[in-house]
This record gives C-alpha cells, structure tokens and sequence, in this order.
C-alpha cells in the first residue's frame, strides 16, 4: 500500500454535552479515493470538521504527512494542504468565480502558485472561465459545486475532503459531478469524499468507511463493501 | 385494535415545498407507531399538523372519534395527546417537579395544583427523575431533560404520545435507559408516535413503521417489511441508478 497521507485515530467529538464521535479511526492512502458514508446523523460531516479543524476534537489524533495536526486551528491545516469542501458550498455568492477562486488560494503558500493554479483549474473546469466575472450567487446548484471544488483545489491541496457531493442536486448534474471527481482521481489528487448516495460513492472510490451512531462500523475496499449485507443495517437498523 | 388517531389526506404546503403530501396513517390503542424517513422527509412537519401548531391546507385528524383538525395545540393537548419535543424546551426557571406540574395542569385532565403535583410526582418517578424532583431544569444534563421534556408530556395523562427524536443526544447508556423507558410508558396503556433517526432503537422499538420520504407515504409495515421494501432502501441509500454513469470508465 502506497504513503498513508491521512491518518485518524479514535476521533471524538461534539457539541455542547452531546458526544457524537465515540471513536473513528481512518487512514487515507495518497492518491486514493477513500469514502465515508453512514445514515442521517451518523457523525460524517462531524468527523470531517474535528478533521479539518472547523471544530476543535476533544480526544483521538489527526496526523497528516507524517504531522500530528490534531490541535491545529483549520487555516493551519488549510495551508499545510488539508483542505475541505464544504456541505452546501459555501461560496461567497457576492463575490465572482474569479474572487471565490482568489479566496481558495488564501495561504501563502497557494498564492505563490495563483496564476498556475488558476490555469490548471481552468483548464479543468472550461464553465468557469466563460462566467470568471459572474457573481457565484447567479450559478445553478451544479455549477456552484464545481466552483466550490475549484476553489478547494486553488488552496493546493494534499487532499481534498468532499462533504455532500450531490446534495441537493439533479441525477444529471451529479452525474457530470462524479465524471469531475473521476478526473480529479485521474489527475493524482488524494479524495476523501462524504456523499449520501451509498451506491456513487462506493462506485467512485477505492476504500470505504461506514459509521453508525459516531462508531465504526464496517470497512474495506470499495467493492467488497458494496457486497456485503450489513451494509444496509448502518442505514436501516435491521 | 381499535384506532386512536386518524390521520386521514392531509397535506401541507410552505411556498414553493409540498411539505406533506395527501397523508394518511393511523395509530391503534396501546401501540407504537414508528415514523422515519430522511432529512426533510416531512416527520416534524406531520407532528405539527397532528398537535395544532397549524391546520393542514386539506384532510382531517381525527382523535377518539372526534375531529381535532387544525388545533389549536391547547386544545389537542386537552384532548390527550402529548408531544416531547426535540429540543427541549423546559422551563428553566422551575422545578422539574413544577414542569411536570404545568403539564398536568393543562393536560387532558385539566388538573387544579394539588392533584396535579400528585401526578407530576408519580411521573417523575417513573421517568427517573425521583432523585432530584427539585432541581432546577435549566441545571439538568442533556440525558436530564430529555427525561424531563417526556415526564412533562406524560403528566398530560396523555392517550398518544408524540415523541420527536427523544435519543437524540444521549449517549449509549443513557439511550438503553430510555428505550426501557419508552417500553414502560407504552405498557401503562399510552399509545406512541415516534420520531427517531437511530434506526436500531426505532427499528427495536415499534410495532409498526410509516416510512415518509418527500411528504408521502413511501411504505408502511412491521419493521422488517419496511426493512426489506426496496423503495425504502433506495430513499435511504441513494438511488443505484446513478451507477450506471460511475461505473464507465473514465
């Protein structure tokens, strides 16, 4: 198995007294595309911000390259290439695709690269230089995913961290969106993907992590998760 | 078995979202009756319209053979139906023992001071609370007032009980705690309507399941029927025709 970028061992976290990670532990691979996917409430997007460091865990470890990164604040973890995308985008939608594009690349270290960065994501996404003067707030749902993933890659990430990919939007828009992600997975880039659609997400990626009630609760390779029975338990409690 | 509510075509629309959409169910005496479905399936919407907090644009809600449609809340909890709310919504300044009062007071019963503190005192040493009748809601933990939130519901001296994701929050202990619970309020001959998103409880727990997604009635059954219902599955793990599109090679 190649390099471990990311490795997360027993997260904990949550809001107030309430206790929503009781224990998640994952590894990511560079250059793979690992999934986590568990029912309404299970604790992904939790487990994503305590990752990330849009919350602050209360107990595990989040080491990252080789780091320990787990009390770093998120504009730290950002500049160091651990870089999230958002549930519902987030764009400033006031601003244009160019300006959400400039925010993405904030750290010092993504404005060095700016107007390479800027080209490759353009070459990526030919949508988003046609409208660059647009404000984001006029795009469709789909549009504005792609801007928002576009963004993520202006801040240079190692590994870019997906939340609710196709939430909220048309089959046909999220199945361009998964047609994205591909080329993105082609192109060398480090995923781990939260996405509602059980059957997308273990199509898209390589490894899977399914969680129940903030606990693990079963993993493998994409494939063989796909395969097996309990899967459904995770979802449906029977 | 006989029907306590029945929930006959209603529907409710806010703007431009078909909230719920021509909705029928109905509970019997002495059962628990699970509705899930996913986020924004309309569940809470459905406890709203059957509790009065506002009328359905169409359809009616009977309760024990009479109509209660479109409330108002007052009335409906008179009527004896109860609802513990998701958040909690405690009144931090009192007692648990006077939160529990003032449900008994304006419960079905419609109870004066003294029996009602006799009531409240029974409650809430059934639901657990028998150590500390004197604490200050707002001091309570979480696990505490989602005690709390079902104690005040249940000193209605409710018939139907409507419980909105009452383990929401708790931890695993406390949530076997209040699973026994629910059994408990369901055996002294309460009827229950329950929310719930951890599946295995609700799963464990019901007699019957109504799977709600978009507003509608997707399936109805015992657990394992719904379970086993492949519309169910697809509601609840996306749709597997998206894959045909992943699975291409890039």
């Amino acid at each position: 198995m190649s390099e471990i970028l990311l490795q997360v061992e027993g997260l904990e976290a949550g809001y107030g007294d309430v206790q929503v990670l009781w224990g998640i532990s994952l590894k990511v691979a560079r250059g793979t595309m690992t999934t986590l996917l568990g029912a309404n409430g299970a604790g992904k997007t939790t487990s994503l911000r305590a990752i990330t460091g849009a919350m602050c865990p209360r107990g595990g470890k989040v080491v990252f390259a080789g780091e320990d990164v787990t009390w770093l604040p998120a504009h730290a973890k950002a500049a160091r290439g651990l870089v999230l995308v958002p549930e519902g985008r987030q764009l400033f939608s006031n601003m244009s695709v160019e300006e959400n594009l400039e925010m993405g690349a904030y750290s010092r270290r993504a404005r060095q690269h700016f107007r390479q960065q800027l080209d490759h994501v353009y070459t990526m996404f030919p949508r988003l230089k046609e409208r660059r003067n647009q404000k984001s707030g006029t795009f469709s749902g789909g549009e504005q995913q792609m801007l928002a993933i576009a963004r993520g890659l202006m801040a240079m990430p190692e590994i870019l961290i997906i939340d609710e990919l196709s939430l909220g939007l048309a089959p046909v828009v999220v199945q361009q969106l998964a047609e994205t992600l591909k080329g993105l997975k082609a192109s060398g880039v480090t995923v781990l993907l939260v996405e509602q659609n059980l059957h997308l997400a273990l199509a898209l990626s390589d490894y899977a992590y399914v969680i129940a009630e903030g606990r693990p609760f079963l993993e493998g390779p994409s494939a063989e998760v796909a395969a097996k029975p309990e899967i459904r338990q995770a979802y449906l409690g029977l | 078995m006989s029907a306590l509510l029945e929930v006959n075509n209603i529907s409710k629309r806010f703007g431009g979202l078909q909230a719920v959409d021509r909705l029928s169910l109905t509970v019997n005496e002495g059962e628990i009756l699970g509705l899930i479905g996913p986020n924004g399936a309309g569940k809470s919407t459905v406890f709203n319209l059957i509790n009065g907090v506002y009328p359905p644009d169409g359809g009616s809600i009977v309760f024990v053979g009479q109509d209660i449609t479109g409330g108002p809340p007052y009335r409906v909890a008179r009527q004896g139906i109860a609802r513990a709310h998701q958040i909690v919504q405690p009144l931090g300044g009192l007692s648990v023992l006077d939160n529990c009062t003032v449900g008994a007071c304006f419960g079905r019963q419609g109870l004066g001071l003294v029996p009602a503190r006799e009531v409240a005192r029974e409650v809430v040493d059934m639901i657990g609370l028998g150590d500390r009748p004197d604490m200050l809601a707002a001091s309570l933990t979480t696990a505490g007032k989602k005690r709390l939130e079902l104690a005040r519901a249940l000193s209605a001296r409710p018939r139907l009980l409507l419980l909105d994701e009452v383990l929401a929050g708790l931890n695993p202990t406390e949530t076997e705690g209040m699973i026994e619970t629910v059994h408990k309020i369901r055996d002294s001959g309460v009827a229950i309507l329950m929310i719930e998103h951890i599946m295995r409880a609700v799963m464990s727990l019901s007699d019957r399941i109504v799977v709600l997604n978009l507003g509608s009635k997707l399936a109805e059954g015992s657990p394992q029927q719904v379970a086993d219902n492949p519309e169910v599955i697809t509601a609840y793990l996306g749709d597997s025709k998206l894959l045909s599109v992943a699975e291409k090679p890039a």
